[in-house]
Protein backbone atom coordinates (compact mmCIF):
# COMPACT_ATOMS: atom_id res chain seq x y z
CA UNK A 1 0.00 0.00 0.00
CA UNK A 2 2.66 2.43 1.15
CA UNK A 3 4.91 1.56 -1.75
CA UNK A 4 2.19 1.99 -4.33
CA UNK A 5 1.11 5.24 -2.71
CA UNK A 6 4.66 6.55 -3.02
CA UNK A 7 4.81 5.48 -6.61
CA UNK A 8 1.55 7.24 -7.34
CA UNK A 9 2.86 10.42 -5.82
CA UNK A 10 6.10 10.08 -7.79
CA UNK A 11 4.07 9.59 -10.95
CA UNK A 12 2.01 12.66 -10.19
CA UNK A 13 5.15 14.69 -9.47
CA UNK A 14 6.73 13.53 -12.74
CA UNK A 15 3.58 14.45 -14.61
CA UNK A 16 3.50 17.87 -13.01
CA UNK A 17 7.10 18.61 -13.87
CA UNK A 18 6.43 17.77 -17.51
CA UNK A 19 3.23 19.79 -17.37
CA UNK A 20 3.32 23.09 -19.22
CA UNK A 21 4.91 25.95 -17.40
CA UNK A 22 6.33 29.17 -18.63
CA UNK A 23 7.02 28.75 -22.33
CA UNK A 24 3.86 26.84 -23.10
CA UNK A 25 1.85 30.02 -23.49
CA UNK A 26 4.29 31.40 -26.06
CA UNK A 27 4.14 28.31 -28.23
CA UNK A 28 0.38 27.90 -27.92
CA UNK A 29 -2.24 28.78 -30.51
CA UNK A 30 -2.86 31.94 -28.51
CA UNK A 31 0.86 32.79 -28.68
CA UNK A 32 0.71 32.47 -32.47
CA UNK A 33 -2.30 34.77 -32.49
CA UNK A 34 -0.43 37.33 -30.43
CA UNK A 35 2.25 37.42 -33.14
CA UNK A 36 -0.51 37.99 -35.68
CA UNK A 37 -2.19 40.65 -33.56
CA UNK A 38 0.94 42.66 -32.73
CA UNK A 39 2.29 42.59 -36.30
CA UNK A 40 -1.19 43.36 -37.64
CA UNK A 41 -1.49 46.40 -35.37
CA UNK A 42 1.92 47.54 -36.59
CA UNK A 43 0.69 47.32 -40.21
CA UNK A 44 -2.45 49.17 -39.26
CA UNK A 45 -0.43 52.03 -37.73
CA UNK A 46 1.74 52.15 -40.84
CA UNK A 47 -1.30 52.16 -43.14
CA UNK A 48 -2.99 55.02 -41.30
CA UNK A 49 0.17 57.15 -41.53
CA UNK A 50 0.71 56.12 -45.16
CA UNK A 51 -2.85 57.06 -46.03
CA UNK A 52 -2.60 60.42 -44.28
CA UNK A 53 0.66 61.14 -46.13
CA UNK A 54 -0.94 60.30 -49.48
CA UNK A 55 -3.52 63.02 -48.94
CA UNK A 56 -0.69 65.55 -49.29
CA UNK A 57 -1.26 65.13 -53.02
CA UNK A 58 -4.21 67.54 -52.73
CA UNK A 59 -1.77 70.30 -51.77
CA UNK A 60 0.01 70.14 -55.12
CA UNK A 61 3.05 68.59 -56.75
CA UNK A 62 5.62 70.57 -54.85
CA UNK A 63 4.11 69.84 -51.45
CA UNK A 64 3.73 66.11 -52.23
CA UNK A 65 7.24 65.67 -53.64
CA UNK A 66 8.69 67.63 -50.75
CA UNK A 67 6.87 65.35 -48.29
CA UNK A 68 8.17 62.28 -50.11
CA UNK A 69 11.73 63.58 -49.93
CA UNK A 70 11.33 64.52 -46.28
CA UNK A 71 10.43 60.88 -45.56
CA UNK A 72 13.97 60.04 -46.63
CA UNK A 73 15.43 62.37 -44.08
CA UNK A 74 13.40 61.51 -40.97
CA UNK A 75 15.72 61.46 -37.97
CA UNK A 76 18.29 63.76 -39.62
CA UNK A 77 20.84 64.76 -38.64
CA UNK A 78 21.07 61.96 -36.08
CA UNK A 79 20.23 59.40 -38.76
CA UNK A 80 21.95 59.62 -42.15
CA UNK A 81 19.86 59.99 -45.37
CA UNK A 82 17.31 57.19 -45.85
CA UNK A 83 18.34 55.33 -42.70
CA UNK A 84 14.97 55.72 -41.05
CA UNK A 85 13.25 54.50 -44.20
CA UNK A 86 15.38 51.39 -44.34
CA UNK A 87 14.92 50.63 -40.64
CA UNK A 88 11.18 50.98 -41.08
CA UNK A 89 11.21 48.76 -44.16
CA UNK A 90 13.22 46.16 -42.28
CA UNK A 91 10.83 46.16 -39.34
CA UNK A 92 7.76 45.93 -41.57
CA UNK A 93 9.30 43.09 -43.59
CA UNK A 94 10.06 41.13 -40.44
CA UNK A 95 6.54 41.81 -39.23
CA UNK A 96 5.14 40.57 -42.54
CA UNK A 97 7.14 37.35 -42.29
CA UNK A 98 5.83 36.85 -38.74
CA UNK A 99 2.26 37.68 -39.73
CA UNK A 100 2.19 35.34 -42.72
CA UNK A 101 3.97 32.61 -40.74
CA UNK A 102 1.32 32.86 -38.01
CA UNK A 103 -1.51 32.85 -40.57
CA UNK A 104 -0.07 29.82 -42.38
CA UNK A 105 0.56 27.92 -39.14
CA UNK A 106 -3.00 28.42 -37.95
CA UNK A 107 -4.42 27.58 -41.39
CA UNK A 108 -2.49 24.28 -41.44
CA UNK A 109 -3.62 23.53 -37.89
CA UNK A 110 -7.22 24.19 -38.88
CA UNK A 111 -6.92 21.78 -41.81
CA UNK A 112 -5.46 19.13 -39.54
CA UNK A 113 -8.16 19.65 -36.93
CA UNK A 114 -10.95 18.56 -39.30
CA UNK A 115 -9.73 15.70 -41.50
CA UNK A 116 -13.26 14.73 -42.60
CA UNK A 117 -15.51 17.57 -43.69
CA UNK A 118 -19.28 17.80 -43.62
CA UNK A 119 -21.37 16.35 -46.44
CA UNK A 120 -23.84 19.17 -45.90
CA UNK A 121 -21.68 22.26 -46.06
CA UNK A 122 -22.09 24.26 -42.87
CA UNK A 123 -24.16 27.40 -43.20
CA UNK A 124 -22.08 30.49 -42.51
CA UNK A 125 -23.34 32.36 -39.49
CA UNK A 126 -20.30 34.50 -38.70
CA UNK A 127 -19.10 37.57 -40.57
CA UNK A 128 -18.00 37.65 -44.19
CA UNK A 129 -14.87 39.56 -43.23
CA UNK A 130 -13.84 36.83 -40.79
CA UNK A 131 -14.30 34.15 -43.43
CA UNK A 132 -12.11 35.88 -45.99
CA UNK A 133 -9.05 36.61 -43.84
CA UNK A 134 -6.85 33.98 -45.47
CA UNK A 135 -7.66 34.64 -49.12
CA UNK A 136 -7.94 38.35 -48.45
CA UNK A 137 -4.44 38.26 -46.97
CA UNK A 138 -3.07 36.54 -50.07
CA UNK A 139 -4.68 39.17 -52.34
CA UNK A 140 -3.14 41.92 -50.21
CA UNK A 141 0.25 40.23 -50.48
CA UNK A 142 0.04 40.01 -54.29
CA UNK A 143 -1.07 43.61 -54.41
CA UNK A 144 1.83 44.63 -52.21
CA UNK A 145 4.30 43.24 -54.77
CA UNK A 146 2.65 45.16 -57.61
CA UNK A 147 2.37 48.32 -55.53
CA UNK A 148 6.07 48.33 -54.66
CA UNK A 149 7.04 47.76 -58.31
CA UNK A 150 4.66 50.53 -59.34
CA UNK A 151 5.15 53.41 -56.95
CA UNK A 152 8.30 52.58 -54.98
CA UNK A 153 10.69 51.00 -57.49
CA UNK A 154 8.86 52.33 -60.54
CA UNK A 155 9.39 49.32 -62.82
CA UNK A 156 5.74 49.01 -63.86
CA UNK A 157 4.94 52.75 -63.68
CA UNK A 158 4.75 54.80 -66.91
CA UNK A 159 6.96 57.51 -65.40
CA UNK A 160 8.66 55.54 -62.69
CA UNK A 161 11.02 58.25 -61.52
CA UNK A 162 11.64 58.04 -57.76
CA UNK A 163 12.52 61.75 -57.77
CA UNK A 164 9.00 62.76 -58.95
CA UNK A 165 6.40 60.82 -56.94
CA UNK A 166 3.59 63.24 -57.90
CA UNK A 167 4.15 62.61 -61.61
CA UNK A 168 4.33 58.84 -60.95
CA UNK A 169 0.94 58.86 -59.20
CA UNK A 170 -0.75 61.00 -61.87
CA UNK A 171 0.61 58.80 -64.68
CA UNK A 172 -0.08 55.58 -62.78
CA UNK A 173 -3.79 56.28 -62.29
CA UNK A 174 -4.38 57.89 -65.68
CA UNK A 175 -7.84 56.94 -67.10
CA UNK A 176 -6.26 54.74 -69.78
CA UNK A 177 -4.74 52.59 -67.05
CA UNK A 178 -8.15 51.77 -65.54
CA UNK A 179 -7.44 48.04 -65.06
CA UNK A 180 -4.58 48.98 -62.75
CA UNK A 181 -6.81 51.40 -60.87
CA UNK A 182 -9.46 48.70 -60.58
CA UNK A 183 -6.88 46.36 -59.08
CA UNK A 184 -6.01 49.06 -56.55
CA UNK A 185 -9.65 49.46 -55.63
CA UNK A 186 -10.13 45.73 -55.12
CA UNK A 187 -6.98 45.48 -53.04
CA UNK A 188 -7.91 48.43 -50.84
CA UNK A 189 -11.37 46.99 -50.29
CA UNK A 190 -9.67 43.70 -49.36
CA UNK A 191 -7.56 45.63 -46.84
CA UNK A 192 -10.77 47.18 -45.51
CA UNK A 193 -12.35 43.77 -44.93
CA UNK A 194 -9.12 42.46 -43.47
CA UNK A 195 -8.89 45.32 -41.00
CA UNK A 196 -12.57 45.04 -40.12
CA UNK A 197 -12.13 41.55 -38.74
CA UNK A 198 -8.42 41.89 -37.99
CA UNK A 199 -8.65 44.81 -35.59
CA UNK A 200 -11.56 43.25 -33.73
CA UNK A 201 -9.73 39.95 -33.57
CA UNK A 202 -6.44 41.53 -32.49
CA UNK A 203 -8.06 43.34 -29.58
CA UNK A 204 -9.74 40.12 -28.49
CA UNK A 205 -6.46 38.22 -28.80
CA UNK A 206 -4.79 40.82 -26.60
CA UNK A 207 -7.39 40.30 -23.88
CA UNK A 208 -10.39 42.51 -24.69
CA UNK A 209 -13.06 40.73 -22.65
CA UNK A 210 -16.09 42.85 -21.76
CA UNK A 211 -19.37 43.10 -23.65
CA UNK A 212 -19.11 46.88 -23.70
CA UNK A 213 -15.50 46.76 -24.91
CA UNK A 214 -16.60 44.35 -27.63
CA UNK A 215 -19.08 46.90 -28.95
CA UNK A 216 -16.34 49.53 -29.03
CA UNK A 217 -13.93 47.13 -30.69
CA UNK A 218 -16.46 46.46 -33.46
CA UNK A 219 -17.08 50.17 -33.97
CA UNK A 220 -13.35 50.92 -34.04
CA UNK A 221 -12.67 48.07 -36.48
CA UNK A 222 -15.40 49.24 -38.85
CA UNK A 223 -14.28 52.87 -38.44
CA UNK A 224 -10.66 52.12 -39.32
CA UNK A 225 -11.73 49.95 -42.24
CA UNK A 226 -13.87 52.73 -43.70
CA UNK A 227 -11.24 55.38 -42.97
CA UNK A 228 -8.57 53.39 -44.81
CA UNK A 229 -10.83 52.59 -47.76
CA UNK A 230 -11.95 56.18 -48.24
CA UNK A 231 -8.53 57.71 -47.53
CA UNK A 232 -6.66 55.42 -49.91
CA UNK A 233 -9.24 55.43 -52.70
CA UNK A 234 -9.82 59.16 -52.86
CA UNK A 235 -6.38 59.64 -54.46
CA UNK A 236 -6.79 57.35 -57.52
CA UNK A 237 -10.38 58.62 -57.82
CA UNK A 238 -9.18 62.24 -57.86
CA UNK A 239 -6.64 61.45 -60.59
CA UNK A 240 -9.22 59.53 -62.59
CA UNK A 241 -11.72 62.40 -62.65
CA UNK A 242 -9.06 65.09 -63.07
CA UNK A 243 -9.11 66.83 -59.68
CA UNK A 244 -5.45 65.99 -59.46
CA UNK A 245 -3.75 66.47 -62.81
CA UNK A 246 -0.28 66.92 -64.30
CA UNK A 247 1.72 69.53 -62.36
CA UNK B 1 -45.28 14.70 -41.69
CA UNK B 2 -43.08 12.67 -44.01
CA UNK B 3 -39.34 13.12 -43.99
CA UNK B 4 -36.26 11.88 -45.78
CA UNK B 5 -33.28 11.51 -43.46
CA UNK B 6 -29.74 11.17 -44.71
CA UNK B 7 -27.70 9.93 -41.80
CA UNK B 8 -24.00 9.20 -41.37
CA UNK B 9 -23.57 5.48 -40.71
CA UNK B 10 -20.26 4.15 -39.48
CA UNK B 11 -20.09 0.77 -37.72
CA UNK B 12 -17.01 1.45 -35.57
CA UNK B 13 -13.98 3.73 -35.15
CA UNK B 14 -12.02 2.16 -37.99
CA UNK B 15 -14.84 1.66 -40.47
CA UNK B 16 -15.36 3.99 -43.41
CA UNK B 17 -18.71 5.62 -42.95
CA UNK B 18 -21.20 6.95 -45.47
CA UNK B 19 -24.45 8.85 -45.68
CA UNK B 20 -27.47 6.50 -45.84
CA UNK B 21 -30.97 7.61 -46.86
CA UNK B 22 -34.09 6.64 -44.87
CA UNK B 23 -37.74 7.48 -45.48
CA UNK B 24 -39.93 8.01 -42.47
CA UNK B 25 -43.65 8.79 -42.14
CA UNK B 26 -46.06 9.76 -39.37
CA UNK B 27 -43.81 12.29 -37.70
CA UNK B 28 -45.67 14.63 -35.39
CA UNK B 29 -44.62 18.28 -35.28
CA UNK B 30 -44.54 17.96 -31.48
CA UNK B 31 -41.76 15.38 -31.59
CA UNK B 32 -38.22 16.31 -30.76
CA UNK B 33 -35.47 15.54 -33.22
CA UNK B 34 -34.23 12.69 -31.04
CA UNK B 35 -37.73 11.20 -30.96
CA UNK B 36 -37.64 11.10 -34.75
CA UNK B 37 -34.46 9.06 -34.48
CA UNK B 38 -36.21 6.83 -31.92
CA UNK B 39 -39.03 6.21 -34.40
CA UNK B 40 -36.52 5.47 -37.14
CA UNK B 41 -34.66 3.06 -34.86
CA UNK B 42 -37.86 1.15 -34.06
CA UNK B 43 -38.46 0.86 -37.78
CA UNK B 44 -34.88 -0.35 -38.33
CA UNK B 45 -35.03 -2.85 -35.47
CA UNK B 46 -38.30 -4.26 -36.81
CA UNK B 47 -36.65 -4.97 -40.15
CA UNK B 48 -33.57 -6.44 -38.48
CA UNK B 49 -31.28 -3.53 -39.32
CA UNK B 50 -28.77 -1.95 -36.94
CA UNK B 51 -30.31 1.09 -35.20
CA UNK B 52 -28.61 4.50 -35.51
CA UNK B 53 -26.35 5.15 -32.51
CA UNK B 54 -26.57 8.63 -31.01
CA UNK B 55 -25.75 10.14 -27.62
CA UNK B 56 -28.50 11.39 -25.35
CA UNK B 57 -29.34 11.48 -21.69
CA UNK B 58 -31.51 14.15 -20.09
CA UNK B 59 -33.45 15.18 -23.19
CA UNK B 60 -34.07 18.44 -21.37
CA UNK B 61 -31.25 20.48 -22.84
CA UNK B 62 -29.15 20.46 -19.68
CA UNK B 63 -26.74 17.53 -19.75
CA UNK B 64 -24.75 18.13 -22.93
CA UNK B 65 -24.87 14.52 -24.08
CA UNK B 66 -26.77 14.98 -27.31
CA UNK B 67 -25.38 16.65 -30.37
CA UNK B 68 -25.37 16.22 -34.11
CA UNK B 69 -24.99 18.44 -37.13
CA UNK B 70 -28.40 18.87 -38.72
CA UNK B 71 -28.43 20.34 -42.24
CA UNK B 72 -24.95 21.75 -41.71
CA UNK B 73 -25.70 23.44 -38.38
CA UNK B 74 -24.67 22.01 -35.02
CA UNK B 75 -27.84 21.17 -33.01
CA UNK B 76 -29.94 22.22 -36.00
CA UNK B 77 -31.62 25.41 -37.17
CA UNK B 78 -33.10 26.67 -33.89
CA UNK B 79 -30.88 29.09 -31.93
CA UNK B 80 -30.08 28.41 -28.25
CA UNK B 81 -31.48 24.89 -28.56
CA UNK B 82 -29.95 21.44 -28.15
CA UNK B 83 -30.87 18.66 -30.57
CA UNK B 84 -33.02 17.01 -27.87
CA UNK B 85 -35.05 20.21 -27.49
CA UNK B 86 -35.37 20.84 -31.22
CA UNK B 87 -38.96 20.24 -32.27
CA UNK B 88 -40.11 19.09 -35.65
CA UNK B 89 -42.37 22.11 -36.13
CA UNK B 90 -39.20 23.85 -37.32
CA UNK B 91 -39.20 21.56 -40.37
CA UNK B 92 -41.59 21.19 -43.28
CA UNK B 93 -43.42 18.13 -44.50
CA UNK B 94 -41.33 16.44 -47.18
CA UNK B 95 -38.02 17.91 -46.02
CA UNK B 96 -34.77 16.10 -46.58
CA UNK B 97 -32.59 16.41 -43.50
CA UNK B 98 -28.86 15.63 -43.35
CA UNK B 99 -27.58 14.36 -40.02
CA UNK B 100 -23.86 14.08 -39.33
CA UNK B 101 -21.63 13.63 -36.28
CA UNK B 102 -19.42 16.43 -34.91
CA UNK B 103 -16.41 16.58 -37.21
CA UNK B 104 -13.04 17.07 -35.56
CA UNK B 105 -9.82 15.11 -35.32
CA UNK B 106 -10.06 15.50 -31.54
CA UNK B 107 -13.58 13.96 -31.56
CA UNK B 108 -13.17 10.61 -33.35
CA UNK B 109 -16.41 8.93 -34.40
CA UNK B 110 -17.13 5.90 -32.20
CA UNK B 111 -20.23 4.79 -34.06
CA UNK B 112 -22.70 6.55 -36.38
CA UNK B 113 -23.45 9.90 -34.68
CA UNK B 114 -21.56 9.15 -31.46
CA UNK B 115 -18.17 10.82 -31.07
CA UNK B 116 -15.58 10.43 -28.33
CA UNK B 117 -15.45 13.75 -26.47
CA UNK B 118 -12.72 12.57 -24.09
CA UNK B 119 -10.59 15.49 -25.28
CA UNK B 120 -12.92 17.80 -23.30
CA UNK B 121 -12.27 15.70 -20.17
CA UNK B 122 -8.53 16.07 -20.67
CA UNK B 123 -8.91 19.86 -20.94
CA UNK B 124 -10.88 19.88 -17.67
CA UNK B 125 -8.33 17.60 -16.00
CA UNK B 126 -5.60 20.06 -16.93
CA UNK B 127 -7.09 22.80 -14.76
CA UNK B 128 -10.85 23.11 -14.95
CA UNK B 129 -11.30 22.93 -11.19
CA UNK B 130 -10.15 24.68 -8.04
CA UNK B 131 -7.85 23.00 -5.52
CA UNK B 132 -9.74 23.30 -2.28
CA UNK B 133 -10.26 21.20 0.81
CA UNK B 134 -13.39 19.16 0.30
CA UNK B 135 -15.80 18.17 3.02
CA UNK B 136 -19.09 19.68 3.96
CA UNK B 137 -20.18 22.57 1.77
CA UNK B 138 -19.13 25.99 3.12
CA UNK B 139 -21.78 28.57 3.97
CA UNK B 140 -22.97 30.33 0.84
CA UNK B 141 -21.92 33.72 2.21
CA UNK B 142 -18.54 32.57 3.56
CA UNK B 143 -16.79 34.24 0.61
CA UNK B 144 -18.69 37.27 -0.68
CA UNK B 145 -18.83 37.57 -4.48
CA UNK B 146 -19.76 40.88 -6.14
CA UNK B 147 -22.96 40.55 -8.16
CA UNK B 148 -21.41 41.40 -11.57
CA UNK B 149 -18.70 38.75 -11.01
CA UNK B 150 -21.29 36.20 -9.97
CA UNK B 151 -23.32 36.98 -13.09
CA UNK B 152 -20.26 36.69 -15.35
CA UNK B 153 -19.28 33.40 -13.73
CA UNK B 154 -22.81 32.07 -14.04
CA UNK B 155 -23.08 33.03 -17.70
CA UNK B 156 -19.88 31.11 -18.48
CA UNK B 157 -20.79 28.22 -16.18
CA UNK B 158 -23.90 27.55 -18.25
CA UNK B 159 -21.71 25.64 -20.75
CA UNK B 160 -22.89 22.02 -20.85
CA UNK B 161 -19.83 20.70 -22.70
CA UNK B 162 -21.77 19.48 -25.71
CA UNK B 163 -19.07 20.24 -28.27
CA UNK B 164 -21.24 22.12 -30.77
CA UNK B 165 -18.74 24.98 -30.76
CA UNK B 166 -16.03 22.63 -32.05
CA UNK B 167 -18.37 21.15 -34.65
CA UNK B 168 -19.22 24.60 -36.02
CA UNK B 169 -15.78 26.20 -35.87
CA UNK B 170 -14.14 26.51 -39.31
CA UNK B 171 -10.82 25.87 -37.52
CA UNK B 172 -12.06 22.95 -35.43
CA UNK B 173 -11.12 24.95 -32.34
CA UNK B 174 -12.48 24.28 -28.84
CA UNK B 175 -11.71 27.76 -27.60
CA UNK B 176 -15.31 28.62 -26.64
CA UNK B 177 -15.62 25.54 -24.42
CA UNK B 178 -12.16 25.96 -22.88
CA UNK B 179 -12.59 29.68 -22.40
CA UNK B 180 -16.02 29.23 -20.81
CA UNK B 181 -14.40 27.11 -18.09
CA UNK B 182 -11.45 29.49 -17.66
CA UNK B 183 -13.74 32.54 -17.51
CA UNK B 184 -16.14 30.85 -15.10
CA UNK B 185 -13.48 29.97 -12.52
CA UNK B 186 -11.44 33.10 -13.18
CA UNK B 187 -14.39 35.34 -12.29
CA UNK B 188 -14.73 33.94 -8.77
CA UNK B 189 -12.56 34.56 -5.68
CA UNK B 190 -12.03 30.81 -5.19
CA UNK B 191 -10.52 30.61 -8.67
CA UNK B 192 -7.89 33.33 -8.20
CA UNK B 193 -4.88 31.39 -6.81
CA UNK B 194 -4.69 29.13 -9.88
CA UNK B 195 -6.01 31.63 -12.40
CA UNK B 196 -2.92 32.15 -14.58
CA UNK B 197 -1.61 28.60 -14.45
CA UNK B 198 -5.10 27.24 -15.12
CA UNK B 199 -5.47 29.22 -18.34
CA UNK B 200 -2.04 28.15 -19.60
CA UNK B 201 -2.51 24.50 -18.65
CA UNK B 202 -5.98 24.22 -20.17
CA UNK B 203 -4.81 25.91 -23.35
CA UNK B 204 -1.91 23.47 -23.52
CA UNK B 205 -4.30 20.52 -23.17
CA UNK B 206 -6.54 22.08 -25.83
CA UNK B 207 -3.67 22.41 -28.31
CA UNK B 208 -2.33 18.91 -27.48
CA UNK B 209 -5.72 17.41 -28.28
CA UNK B 210 -5.34 18.62 -31.89
CA UNK B 211 -8.03 21.26 -31.76
CA UNK B 212 -7.39 24.19 -34.11
CA UNK B 213 -6.54 27.76 -33.14
CA UNK B 214 -9.28 30.34 -32.64
CA UNK B 215 -9.69 33.14 -35.18
CA UNK B 216 -12.56 34.90 -33.38
CA UNK B 217 -14.91 34.09 -36.24
CA UNK B 218 -17.88 33.54 -33.95
CA UNK B 219 -19.45 30.47 -35.58
CA UNK B 220 -19.25 28.84 -32.13
CA UNK B 221 -21.40 31.39 -30.30
CA UNK B 222 -23.96 31.24 -33.08
CA UNK B 223 -24.63 27.54 -32.48
CA UNK B 224 -23.99 27.35 -28.73
CA UNK B 225 -27.21 26.12 -27.10
CA UNK B 226 -26.32 28.06 -23.95
CA UNK B 227 -25.38 31.32 -25.68
CA UNK B 228 -21.84 31.41 -24.26
CA UNK B 229 -20.55 34.79 -25.51
CA UNK B 230 -17.35 35.30 -27.47
CA UNK B 231 -16.09 37.60 -24.70
CA UNK B 232 -15.08 34.55 -22.63
CA UNK B 233 -12.34 33.97 -25.22
CA UNK B 234 -11.00 37.44 -24.45
CA UNK B 235 -11.04 36.58 -20.76
CA UNK B 236 -9.05 33.43 -21.47
CA UNK B 237 -6.55 35.25 -23.70
CA UNK B 238 -6.15 37.82 -20.96
CA UNK B 239 -5.29 35.12 -18.42
CA UNK B 240 -2.98 33.31 -20.84
CA UNK B 241 -1.07 36.54 -21.49
CA UNK B 242 -0.95 37.14 -17.76
CA UNK B 243 0.51 33.69 -17.33
CA UNK B 244 3.15 34.29 -20.00
CA UNK B 245 4.14 37.65 -18.55
CA UNK B 246 4.21 36.51 -14.94
CA UNK B 247 5.84 33.19 -15.83
CA UNK B 248 3.45 30.82 -14.14
C1 LIG C 1 -1.87 45.60 -45.11
C2 LIG C 1 -1.40 44.63 -44.47
C3 LIG C 1 -2.07 43.90 -43.33
C4 LIG C 1 -2.70 44.38 -42.21
C5 LIG C 1 -2.97 45.81 -41.82
C6 LIG C 1 -3.11 43.23 -41.43
C7 LIG C 1 -3.74 43.28 -40.20
C8 LIG C 1 -4.18 42.20 -39.48
C9 LIG C 1 -4.66 42.20 -38.13
C10 LIG C 1 -4.77 43.43 -37.22
C11 LIG C 1 -5.00 40.92 -37.81
C12 LIG C 1 -5.59 40.43 -36.50
C13 LIG C 1 -4.76 39.60 -35.64
C14 LIG C 1 -5.58 38.69 -34.80
O1 LIG C 1 -6.31 37.85 -35.36
O2 LIG C 1 -5.52 38.77 -33.58
C15 LIG C 1 -4.76 40.11 -38.96
C16 LIG C 1 -5.02 38.76 -39.04
C17 LIG C 1 -4.74 37.97 -40.14
N1 LIG C 1 -4.00 38.33 -41.26
FE1 LIG C 1 -3.42 40.20 -41.69
N2 LIG C 1 -2.77 42.08 -42.10
C18 LIG C 1 -2.13 42.46 -43.27
C19 LIG C 1 -1.63 41.64 -44.24
C20 LIG C 1 -1.82 40.28 -44.31
C21 LIG C 1 -1.24 39.44 -45.32
C22 LIG C 1 -0.31 39.90 -46.44
C23 LIG C 1 -1.68 38.20 -45.05
C24 LIG C 1 -1.24 37.03 -45.91
C25 LIG C 1 -1.63 35.86 -45.90
C26 LIG C 1 -2.56 38.24 -43.89
C27 LIG C 1 -3.27 37.19 -43.31
C28 LIG C 1 -3.95 37.24 -42.10
C29 LIG C 1 -4.69 36.16 -41.51
C30 LIG C 1 -4.93 34.80 -42.13
C31 LIG C 1 -5.16 36.61 -40.28
C32 LIG C 1 -5.95 35.80 -39.25
C33 LIG C 1 -7.34 36.14 -39.35
C34 LIG C 1 -8.19 35.67 -38.26
O3 LIG C 1 -7.94 36.00 -37.10
O4 LIG C 1 -9.15 35.00 -38.63
N3 LIG C 1 -2.61 39.54 -43.45
N4 LIG C 1 -4.24 40.89 -39.97
S1 LIG D 1 -19.51 26.55 -25.21
FE1 LIG D 1 -21.63 26.13 -25.85
S2 LIG D 1 -21.38 24.89 -27.71
FE2 LIG D 1 -19.42 24.82 -26.65
S3 LIG D 1 -19.47 22.99 -25.36
FE3 LIG D 1 -20.21 24.70 -24.06
S4 LIG D 1 -22.44 24.69 -24.33
FE4 LIG D 1 -21.64 23.41 -25.99
S1 LIG E 1 -29.84 14.98 -24.07
FE1 LIG E 1 -29.15 16.26 -22.42
S2 LIG E 1 -28.80 18.13 -23.48
FE2 LIG E 1 -29.72 16.94 -25.04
Amino acid sequence: MVASGTRDRAAVAAKESSAPRRNAAYRSTVGIKVVMAVTGLLFLTFLVLHMAGNLKIFFGAESFDHYAHWLRDIGAPALPHEWFLWIQRGVLTLALVGHVWAAATLALRAKRARPIGYAHRPKVQGSYAARTMRWGGVIILLFLVWHLLDLTVGTVNPVGNPATPYANVVAGFAPSRWPVTLFYVLAVVAVGFHVRHGLFSALRTLGQRTANGERWARVAALGFAILLCVGFLVVPFAVLVGWVGPA
Amino acid sequence: MKLTLRIWRQSDREARGKMVTYKIDDISTDMSFLEVLDVLNEQLTATGEEPVAFDHDCREGICGACGMVINGVAHGPQKLTTACQLHMRHFKDGDTIDVEPWRARAFPVVKDLVVDRGAFDRIIQAGGYISAPTGSAPDAHATPVPKPDADAAFEAAACIGCGACVAACPNGSAMLFTAAKVAHLGALPQGQPERASRAAAMLHAHDEADFGGCTNTGECTAVCPKGIPLTVIGAMNHDVLGSAIRGR
